[in-house]
């Protein structure tokens, strides 16, 4: 049977790897080669790299790193970060990637995920959702969580869903950095209403967050970028700990 | 023996990632040998395996292949009648079928026995995407070390391969389907070994002693 996926998240800025508590206050964790090498061995079923500062130069420094990655890591690799058009996907895969990932661009342009997904397959167009509950429902941000939307989450993962995407990357920005879990009940509200699979991300603390994020909150795969850097949590650590719940995992 | 692996480039397809891995198991194993990128017939002959990679649509991909100037016929010269051994990889792999109903009606090479259907989707996410595991039903060096391992998946349609003893494993995804076929020197695998981290990379090692 198909495995849920835990996927460590590394946002990667000027071709180095850094994370951001609530996506402010960057530490430096190193080369994303290295550690992309490193998650593999030790079970990673996907990579997945964010670029957060998607500058035009900055752009070439991160196909850099894709190739440079994809070259030794044979694993799935998903990027995202700043790709504003087909053209940018198409670079992006060519350089070794198996998906990538639109947030603010899809918002700004809907057309661009069915394109990219017309042209390129569905199954490597994953659209990330930055969320957070106000006034009573969940609100999507664009810019990397700087900028408020005005738009419904749920309304527009259904959009998304419409427009052809692949798979949704949802993130939770009031558990992001916080370690307090998931946000089930989104998730699971979310999961309820759409056929997609869904990566839970946003609030992994624990060991027991990844088990609520699959069992509760309907997730394919977990996405934790923090508590993966600083040794928090061992990813075999993870996945002994959802065999032992009756997840089975991928070993 | 050093081996002269061609992956053949039709245009789709993961081609970096399945040069980089057989450069790979090069790099890192006894087993030596150059792997290029080919679009056209020169050199062919002189390679000891092919391996056909393929990604996105079948029509799109056979064809792809076909418009390739005499490719088809002289793949066919060095698998069918010389008996070298190629590895058909995902949307490769079902183009060895008779036939595929993905859009419509199309035409495969017709090496294996069987046609291309769509996934019956039971509440099921398509594509079938991520990580599952294989089982092994028919002997062979082949799936040596790698009997029950997880391999990196990615599709809709399956080959229904119709000879059971050209199916080696299969994959559980609503139904069982075939996820690794044989007849003799062809290999095909729906799932993709250059993305299957240590099973992929043993798989392949394992389809480049093949002789």
């Amino acid at each position: 049977m198909l495995k849920p996926r835990i996927i460590p998240c590394l946002d990667v800025k000027d071709g180095r790897v850094v994370k951001g508590i609530n996506f402010i206050n960057l530490v430096d964790a190193g080369d994303p080669v290295e550690q992309a090498k490193h998650y593999n061995d030790c079970g990673a079923d996907e990579i997945c790299f964010l670029d957060i500062e998607a500058t035009k130069d900055n752009k070439k420094t991160m196909i850099d790193v894709i190739k440079k990655t994809a070259d030794q890591v044979f694993i799935p690799l998903t990027i995202g970060g700043g790709i504003r058009s087909v053209e940018d996907i198409r670079e992006i895969l060519l350089a070794g990637a198996d998906k990538v990932c639109i947030n603010t661009a899809g918002i700004l342009e809907p057309k661009l995920i069915r394109d990219a997904a017309d042209r390129f397959g569905n199954q490597c167009i994953v659209v990330a959702v930055d969320f957070k509950f106000i006034n009573n429902k969940w609100e999507v941000y664009s810019h990397g969580g700087t900028q408020k939307t005005g738009l419904d989450a749920v309304k527009w993962i259904r959009e998304i869903e419409n427009l052809g995407a692949g798979e949704l990357l949802l993130t939770s920005m009031d558990r992001d950095g916080t370690k307090l879990g998931f946000d089930i009940e989104f998730l699971n509200n979310i999961r309820s209403l759409i056929n997609l699979p869904i990566i839970a991300s946003g609030g992994a603390g624990k060991l027991g967050d990844f088990e609520e994020a699959i069992e509760k909150g309907g997730a394919s795969a977990v996405l934790a970028a923090s508590v993966f850097h600083f040794g928090l949590i061992k990813i075999p650590e993870v996945k002994e700990y959802l065999i032992a719940k009756n997840i089975p995992m991928r070993i | 023996m050093n081996l002269k692996v061609i992956i053949v480039d039709y245009g789709l397809g993961n081609i970096r990632s399945v040069q980089k891995s057989v450069e790979n198991i090069f790099l890192k194993s006894d087993i030596k040998g150059e792997v290029v990128i080919s679009s056209t017939t020169s050199g062919m002959k002189d390679a000891t395996h092919y391996i056909l990679p393929g990604q996105g649509a079948f029509k799109s991909c056979i064809d792809g292949l076909k418009k390739l100037d005499g490719m088809i016929e002289e793949l066919s010269d060095q698998v069918l009648l010389n008996k070298k051994p190629i590895l058909g990889i995902c949307v490769g792999m079902q183009l060895f079928a008779e036939q595929s109903f993905e859009n419509g009606v199309h035409k495969g090479l017709g090496w294996i026995k069987g046609e291309v259907l769509k996934l019956p989707k039971k509440n099921l996410c398509l594509p079938h995407m991520g990580w599952n595991e294989i089982k092994c039903l028919n002997d062979h060096p082949i799936t040596l070390g790698i009997l029950s391992s997880h391999f990196y998946f990615v599709h809709s349609y399956y080959f229904n391969a119709k000879i059971s003893k050209n199916i080696l494993a299969t994959s559980n995804y609503g139904i069982e389907f075939p996820s690794f076929v044989v007849d003799k020197n062809i290999f095909g695998v729906q799932f993709h070994p250059e993305k299957s981290s240590d099973a992929g990379q043993a798989l392949l090692s394992n389809f480049l002693i093949q002789k």
